[in-house]
């Protein structure tokens, strides 16, 4: 029998397990449809705020080589009530609203907005790295990463996902916090912070100084931290960070995910990697005789 | 070592060239932008200022490339200051390149959208019929009539210059020009660049007849290597399905010709 690459996430059902990470190409329906059909099994939106956000002057993506990518795009976006406009019309794409904000409330208004948009998850951002007082500084309070996630659920019967980062509080205590609070499924991780300074202008080379490392360089990390959670957890993980193959795939689904989001991989390879990866995890799978994703999540902590 | 064409490489300017009093031309020396297809752009950092999508414009001199700049906004006005011996980044080259065709060429530019228009003529063949049209608003605004002149010496050609308010060359509208003569002529390739409306204009004139028709066009950018969406046209992006795009593409894109986004995203008209 063919082995079958749907998966789930708690109540999460995904035709295929390789998603579009947030903050990627986030922007149109028109493009969501089109990365859809390139083989996503859903799309993230970019982080959505309560009010249109411009994001930060250019220069705020570039390569820092090796398959690594900087950015401090700032979070721009439409804003909530724009945006959910935008994806009413979708009926056949699974898309994941990611939200960010600042205090609970926040994320009550924006839930308001989509009530009646296909929605397949919300996905909390609280480990953006580059923008004040959101993203990881929220994350990094687990007061407030409590009472968010707490009004995130009361808010809607949609599952909530929380993306966790590497901040100054521990990830896998915002974890704990957040599964405490009703969490249903954890993406791990978000860009790492980090810099880079051209050495003939003597300058930092983004407008903002400081961004967040994503690609190749920051996958060890991610994966590390996707296996930690599966160590100490039972809890649904989309695994992120470096995914740029299917061999990357396999090994966050060794760690402990049972689905993974790729982003820095769009700027190296364009959009075919979905398609790519969906058929290397297929041909892996009847290589070693899988018939689920399922089978194999997790597997490398038996030894 | 192979250069990374997505990191940026600083490089100095060794001339600068005033076209008109808002338009300048900035000289460098750099092998792989000098030898860039028709219609690529690069990233250009302007250090402590900003980023922003260039089209590369061809030097005399071999192993050199430039950028045509309009003061404009904060980012091109900082290009456009930038002095002889100050220092730029560089990232691409980016983008796909006009499909030149053989025969009867009509070119069409508004503007800095003359820059890829300058590049394209370097690659006609001398059989070919050129014929040139430059939109400008006033006599002020015109720049590279000669340059094309020159650059097509060799080639059968006409070089027409319309002007808004007819201070200079034909008075009217450019797309005016373009309507004309693509019901009194034939023509094997239509290329334009210029304003959004200017494009739209040019691309329905040639579709209605069936010509081969090609616009690049120009959105907000962030990246240049499609991550970030910001220059998104319906399911297009600019950065990477473009920036040219056939008239018979376009004709089916819900966004070419009304809308852009603005740096947030939303969708506002033109």
């Amino acid at each position: 029998m063919e082995p079958s690459i749907t998966t789930s996430l708690g109540q999460i059902q995904l035709e295929r397990p390789v998603m579009l990470a947030s903050g990627i190409l986030g922007i149109s329906l028109d493009v969501f449809n089109r990365i859809h059909r390139s083989g996503a099994g859903a799309v993230v939106t970019k982080s959505l705020s309560t009010e249109p956000w411009d994001g930060y002057p250019n220069p705020t993506i570039f390569s820092v080589g090796g398959g690594g990518w900087m950015n401090a795009v700032g979070l721009s976006n439409p804003g909530a009530p724009n945006f959910a406009k935008m994806i009413k019309p979708n009926h056949d794409v699974p898309i994941i609203v990611s939200l960010v904000g600042s205090i609970p409330k926040d994320f009550e208004l924006m839930i308001e907005q989509f009530e009646n948009c296909k929605v397949t998850a919300y996905e909390l951002n609280l480990s953006c790295p580059h923008v004040a007082k959101v993203g990881l500084e929220v994350g990094d309070d687990p007061e407030l990463v409590k009472e968010i996630v707490t009004t995130a659920k009361n808010s809607t019967n949609v599952p909530i996902i929380a993306k966790v980062g590497l901040g100054t509080t521990h990830y896998l205590k915002t974890v704990g916090t957040a599964i405490e609070s009703g969490i249903d499924a954890i993406t791990a991780i978000n860009t790492v912070r980090a810099m880079a300074i051209d050495v003939e202008t003597q300058r930092p080379i983004l407008s903002n100084k400081f961004g967040g490392l994503s690609g190749t360089p920051i996958k060890p990390i991610a994966l590390r931290c996707v296996y930690e959670i599966s160590s100490k957890y039972d809890i649904p993980i989309i695994g992120c960070g470096g995914i740029s193959t299917w061999e990357d795939a396999v090994e966050f689904f060794l760690a402990g995910a049972s689905a993974i989001q790729l982003g820095s991989a769009v700027g190296d390879n364009w959009i075919n990697v979905f398609d790519d990866i969906n058929k290397g995890i297929l041909k892996y799978m009847q290589k070693k005789n899988y018939s689920t994703i399922k089978e194999m999540v997790g597997l490398a902590k038996k030894s | 070592m192979q250069r990374n064409h997505n990191h940026t490489t600083i490089v100095t300017i060794e001339k600068v060239i005033d076209e008109t009093p808002t338009v300048r031309t900035l000289v460098f020396s750099d092998e792989i932008m000098s030898n860039v297809l028709p219609g690529q752009f690069a990233m250009v950092w302007i250090p402590g200022i900003n980023e922003l999508p260039m089209s590369i414009m061809i030097s005399k001199e071999s192993g050199k490339a430039a950028f045509t700049v309009r003061k404009h906004g904060p980012a091109s006005t900082g290009l456009f200051n930038i002095k002889e011996g100050q220092q730029i980044g560089v990232r691409g080259p980016y983008g796909n390149s006009f499909d030149v065709k053989k025969g009867n060429l009509l070119l069409v530019g508004g503007g800095t959208g003359l820059v890829p228009m300058m590049r394209l003529l370097t690659f006609v063949k001398p059989t070919d019929n050129v014929t040139v049209l430059i939109g400008a608003k006033s006599k002020d605004e015109v720049f590279f009539e000669s340059l094309a002149n020159n650059l097509l010496e060799n080639n059968p050609h006409k070089v027409i210059v319309s002007t808004d308010d007819g201070s200079y060359g034909e008075k009217g509208y450019v797309t005016d020009l373009v309507e004309k003569l693509v019901s009194e002529n034939h023509y094997d390739g239509v290329y334009v660049c210029g304003p959004e409306i200017m494009m739209h204009k040019t691309v329905l004139a040639a579709n209605s007849r069936k010509i081969f028709v090609q616009a690049s066009l120009e959105r907000m950018m962030k990246c240049g290597v499609g991550i970030c969406g910001s220059c998104c046209v319906g399911e297009d992006l600019v950065c990477k399905d473009g920036t040219i795009f056939d008239g018979e593409h376009l004709s089916q894109n819900k966004e070419f010709g009304i809308f852009h986004r603005n740096k947030a995203g939303i969708l506002e008209n033109y």
